[in-house]
């Protein structure tokens, strides 16, 4: 088994919560990657049986989401929003010089596993751009030092 | 960062003051009012009623009757029915569902138990998109509160109203925010919208009937309810009562929120209240309501923020996300980046826009390559014509509208580049 017996008994009280089952998947999907960091094949399997479907099902919404990810990833992942409000205001540069700072190019992870780097779609910071999400928080009206210092200082 | 709006009005006036973010301090504001005076001295059909005289649009970007679409909910039958919060708020230039949810929670939840009460609604489901990490915090603590103090769950102010709200949490798609899409999303699949009718009001969540609005539209809610319809209506413009909260974004000098009165002309918040384009600039084309929506031209920037106006000039208010390109920028990068996100975002259940959008941003691509020919332009026209109004739902016409827009307003930046062979604006921004 690779989820836990107390992420099992989160998945169990968020499935309280809806009136089918299946409403819970994507809670459950974010409980199981929040232990994991990705949600591999087993776990995959594992809550297709929870969830009484077949393992296709969840790979499928697993790869619909952006958020879901099927393969491990980097100890944290950054995302620049290159969407038009924040390329208004140097987004894209700022992204390529993040990729010249970490030696990597989007949709990579460093070499010691710690920064997985990648662009998003917007992100609802359009009046505070450019901006980049780093796991779950936000930095806004960034330049490159100050992006690279926020960089630097992730373990 | 705390990044309260410039210009405030009734919705944002206390979003500066961080008590105003806990239950006490909404409390202390008049909050929480309007549904004990909704649910103690008010019938649901009464409560509809008055939403609807108050002529209060939906803030989500289509602009429909609030008052109207709760009147579709079945008054009988012994299904249950539910409400849905669309806090999947991701139309480019859109930032305003976010300082909603991270300062005026309690706020919305009013509206939200308002709206449940007046549809029969035994439950609401708050769906937030993956991203907003932080505004879904500030939310969970809000309905937390609002659980202590009887404010939601089995008596509601102490009446015989029963009403429970989930939190669920998005993962990141664009077309989660389609109420289909988002309703197919809160069930544990893919994102695909579906087939109308049946409408949700018939056939929604988990099947039963269902009302979905935006977090701005309950936010309104409980204003209307403390000062009246006739209040609301004096607001805005005789079609478009109330405020909105624009965002503004792109190269102005103030770019952030402003909640300003609907019919507010789009040059007066671009340069009086934005502060116009930085370093004496002009500016080229403005995109009034996300990014959705086609583009202005500068000379066409004289028009009142409200559906009626704008609708006149081929565009709509959408979510009120104003973007705005100066002098430098190339229409084309803009179209370029525009296409890339629609082609990204298609959910792929209708052929027409799977496979419209990629040929769309292929096209758009090859003519910024300088390597498009001049029957492109044309080719791009019929494919984006080619798309409206023939899938399931709206993202088609979305994908469409914009590369219109850009086309009727900016050829001469299409022809150049066929013309030259390469992109003719060196000062645009980086693609």
């Amino acid at each position: 088994m690779v989820i836990s017996p107390e992420t099992r008994t989160a998945i169990d009280t968020e499935i309280q919560r809806y009136p089918k089952k299946r409403g819970a998947l994507l809670p459950a999907l974010h409980l199981v990657q929040q232990d994991h960091g990705y949600v591999s094949p087993e776990a995959a399997r594992e809550l297709a049986q929870i969830f009484e479907l077949m393992p296709v099902d969840v790979m499928e919404v697993i790869s619909f989401y952006n958020m879901f990810y099927d393969r491990p990833q980097g100890r944290h992942h950054v995302y620049v929003c290159t969407n038009l409000p924040c390329s208004l205001r140097g987004a894209r540069g700022l992204l390529e010089k993040l990729e010249a700072h970490l030696g990597i190019e989007v949709g990579e992870t460093t070499s010691d596993g710690r920064i997985t780097l990648g662009h998003e779609e917007c992100l609802g910071a359009c009046g505070y751009a450019p901006m980049m999400r780093v796991d779950g928080n936000y930095h806004e009206d960034l330049d490159e030092a100050r992006a690279r210092e926020i960089l630097d200082a992730l373990g | 960062m705390l990044t309260v709006p410039h210009t405030t009005s009734y919705l944002s006036e206390h979003f500066g003051d961080d008590a105003f973010t806990t239950l006490a301090g909404y409390r202390a504001r008049g909050g929480w009012e309007a549904a004990k005076k909704a649910l103690t001295k008010m019938s649901p059909d009464e409560v509809i009623a008055l939403v609807k005289d108050s002529g209060l649009q939906g803030r989500g970007g289509a602009g429909f009757s609030t008052g109207m679409k709760w009147s579709f909910m079945p008054k009988d039958g012994d299904q249950p029915k539910y409400l849905v919060c669309n806090a999947d708020e991701s139309e480019p230039g859109s930032f305003k569902d976010r300082i909603l949810l991270e300062r005026g929670s309690q706020q919305m939840l009013e509206g939200i138990v308002i709206a449940a009460f007046a549809t029969g609604a035994e439950k609401t489901f708050i769906y937030v998109r993956g991203e907003y990490a932080f505004p879904a915090e500030q939310l969970r603590r809000a309905v937390a509160e609002a659980y202590d103090a009887g404010l939601l769950g089995e008596k509601v102010l102490g009446t015989k109203f029963k009403h429970d709200v989930v939190v669920h949490i998005g993962a990141g798609a664009y077309i989660c925010g389609e109420e289909t899409g988002l309703l197919e999303s809160l069930e544990g699949k893919k994102g695909q919208p579906r087939k109308k009718p049946p409408f949700p009001a018939q056939y929604g969540a988990f099947g039963m009937p269902t009302t979905v609005n935006n977090v701005e539209t309950f936010s309104h809610v409980p204003h209307i309810v403390r000062n009246g319809a006739d209040w609301f209506k004096g607001i805005g413009t005789e079609k478009s009562p109330g405020t909105t909260i624009f965002g503004v974004s792109g190269h102005v000098v103030r770019p952030g929120l402003y909640e300003l009165p609907l019919g507010t002309r789009l040059d007066e918040i671009v340069f009086e209240h934005a502060g116009g384009v930085p370093d004496s600039r002009k500016v080229k084309g403005v995109i009034p309501g996300g990014m959705s929506m086609p583009i202005l031209p500068a000379g066409q920037l004289d028009v009142p923020m409200a559906n009626e106006f704008l609708r006149e000039r081929k565009t709509m208010l959408g979510t009120g996300g104003i973007m705005v390109m100066d002098e430098t920028t190339c229409m084309v990068r803009v179209a370029s980046v525009i296409t890339y996100f629609f082609r990204d975002e298609s959910c792929g259940q209708c052929t027409q826009c799977r496979e419209g959008t990629g040929w769309m941003n292929k096209i758009v691509e090859r003519i910024e390559r300088g390597a498009g020919s001049q029957g492109d332009l044309d080719l791009l026209l019929d494919v984006a014509g080619k798309m409206e109004a023939k899938t399931i739902c709206a993202f088609a016409d979305a994908a469409a509208w914009p590369v219109q827009g850009l086309l009727r307003h900016f050829r001469e930046d299409f022809e150049e580049h066929v013309r030259q062979g390469k992109c003719p604006f060196s000062g645009s921004f980086q693609l």
